[in-house]
């Protein structure tokens, strides 16, 4: 299988994220992340791997804007995060999809409420996403548990759940921490198959995993983390 | 999401199109993306419908205290009084005449009447008791005058008349005693109002801390929220939403409760009506019911509550998420 990244991206659009000597450290414990320079292009389709621990999570989390960086410097969309207002904050974040490790699903809503989620928080009627959104249950396999509420999902239901709600958007970069991990390997190709198909109609597409079965079926680009420091395998 | 249809064959389409054309009006229970009906939730509600309660009851009180004063009033406010004092160089019964002639003829007068002697010696029994020989006491005479329904008469002339042809002879037109009974009334009201603030106060201090405890026990959802693109000022509406819903729950059961015993209170005094109790409390406060708008104002509060309740918690929430950054 290949992704866009290596043929044909925008080569004249800002990089979706670019990090220029970015450093991470909590309190004043040493820094768990270090001198991490790297950009991810439109459209480009990329892996973070690295070893369990290695600070895969937190990449995701600096790029979410969810954890600040101690040094250096962050750019999304072409836009310095360090003078970002929280209405531009907004803007970047609804043009990202996110999958959590831990699905972050909100166990009070069903499974279509949660995918439905993003679509509601930017104030659009139902009836303008509820199509779409059941189209994309039915095809991640949750068509017959949009009702049901996470608590009663398993741990591969409430992944795809997870996932649904970030593509529910169409976002410009989607980042997926460990998207495959609670599934069969049949779904996982499954998964792979609709990130790609996601990343040909325009979105950067970063997986955070250690799965190199998954890795191994896609020729892009590796950004590897190891001992704080990012290694990029082109 | 437009990447499905890609993956699936024109049959597929077909029958996804069938099972589109099914979908029901609504597939979203309009739940809360906020959940605040947890236990603290409950409480805050119950702590909320207390303070209603006790809102509502300072304002009824308030509110039958000034209709009582004003019922007062209007009764004092209609009569006026004169008083002729004995004097031993003159004819008290000619003076009380004269004087009756004299309010008679002013304007705005309904009736005037001359308290006799023996109902003027009847006036003193409560102080001095039964069975005395008023004879050797210089017992004044009084002459009530009735003023008519809505008349606002100006008594400086009945006044110069009385001087100028019975000496001994006072107008007292109670106005000492209605002001009085103003400023009593008005303390009462102004009391009354004070402690409905401190309540809303009180509320609005409640509902302070259970937002900043739904923050806190929510932190995950607000990130969730945040992530997929919700802004400050939508989550804060979030609270909102749910925080007023809470309080109008608990500020209608409040109020409710307020104006049952109210009806209550009404019920029993009713019933005690011919007890010696029963007339007292009945001379004191009326009828011991409150009228429409005393109802009005219950139900305004009620959704005061409920609207301080909304609005802080919004404040509260956006104070929050940017102190959180």
């Amino acid at each position: 299988m290949r992704a866009l990244y290596d043929e044909d991206y925008d080569e004249g659009a800002a990089p979706a994220v670019h990090f220029e000597n970015v450093g991470v450290r909590y309190g004043m414990g040493p820094e768990v992340l270090r001198d991490l320079t790297f950009s991810i292009e439109p459209n480009s389709f990329q892996f973070l791997t690295g070893p369990s621990g290695a600070g895969k999570t937190t990449l995701l989390r600096l790029i979410l804007l969810s954890v600040k960086p101690t040094r250096g410097l962050i750019s999304l969309f072409g836009e310095d995060v360090s003078r970002i207002s929280k209405d531009e904050l907004t803007s970047v974040r609804r043009r990202m999809g996110v999958v959590f490790q831990d699905f972050r699903l909100l166990d009070h809503l069903t499974t279509y409420e949660n995918v439905a989620l993003p679509l509601r928080v930017q104030g659009k009627e139902e009836s303008s996403y509820r199509a779409e959104v059941v189209e994309l249950l039915r095809w991640v396999g949750l068509g017959d548990r949009m009702h049901m509420l996470p608590p009663v999902l398993s741990g591969g239901e409430k992944q795809r759940a997870a996932i649904a709600r970030a593509l529910i958007v169409r976002p410009d970069l989607l980042l997926a921490d460990e998207p495959t991990g609670n599934v069969d390997p049949s779904l996982a190709r499954r998964l792979l198959r609709l990130f790609i198909e996601l990343n040909r109609l325009g979105t950067s597409v970063v997986i955070a995993t250690h799965d190199f079965s998954l890795m191994d079926q896609l020729d892009v680009r590796r950004l590897v983390l190891g001992d704080g420091r990012l290694h990029i395998d082109e | 999401m437009n990447a499905a249809p890609q993956h699936r064959s024109k049959k597929a389409a077909a029958a996804a199109d069938g099972q589109k054309r099914a979908l029901p009006a609504s597939l979203s229970r309009n739940a809360p993306l906020v959940p605040v009906d947890s236990a603290g939730g409950q409480a805050l509600a119950a702590v909320i419908a207390i303070l209603t309660f006790l809102a509502a009851l300072c304002a009824g009180g308030a509110e039958l205290v000034s209709a009582s004063s004003a019922q007062w009033r209007s009764e004092i406010a209609r009569e006026v009084t004169i008083q002729i004092r004995p004097n031993a160089q003159r004819s008290i019964d000619q003076d009380v005449e004269r004087a009756v002639a004299l309010a008679r003829q002013a304007s705005g007068v309904e009736q005037a009447q001359a308290f006799t002697k023996e109902e003027s010696e009847r006036l003193l029994e409560p102080w001095l008791g039964t069975g005395l020989d008023f004879k050797d006491l210089p017992v004044p005479r009084l002459i009530v005058i009735k003023i008519k329904q809505d008349a606002k008469p100006d008594f400086g002339p009945l006044r110069q008349a009385l001087q100028r042809d019975v000496p001994g002879a006072s107008l007292d037109d109670h106005a000492l005693w209605v002001s009085r009974l103003s400023t009593m009334a008005n303390t009462i009201i102004g009391v009354g109002i004070f402690l409905v603030a401190l309540v809303l106060l009180a509320a609005g201090l409640a509902v302070i801390f259970a937002t900043r405890g739904a923050m806190a026990g929510n932190r995950e959802v607000v990130e969730v929220l945040h992530f997929v693109g919700a802004n400050d000022d939508f989550i804060a509406r979030e609270f909102q939403r749910r925080f007023f819903r809470l309080g109008l729950r608990g500020s209608a059961i409040g109020a409710a409760a307020a104006l049952v015993l109210t009806l209550i209170l009404g019920f029993v005094t009713r019933s005690w009506r011919a007890s010696p109790a029963g007339d007292q409390l009945e001379a004191l406060f009326g009828a011991f019911t409150i009228s429409w708008s005393g109802y009005t104002v219950v139900i305004l509060i009620a959704f005061l509550v409920a609207v301080i309740a909304g609005i802080v918690s919004r404040l509260t929430v956006r104070r929050f998420l940017n102190e959180s950054g």
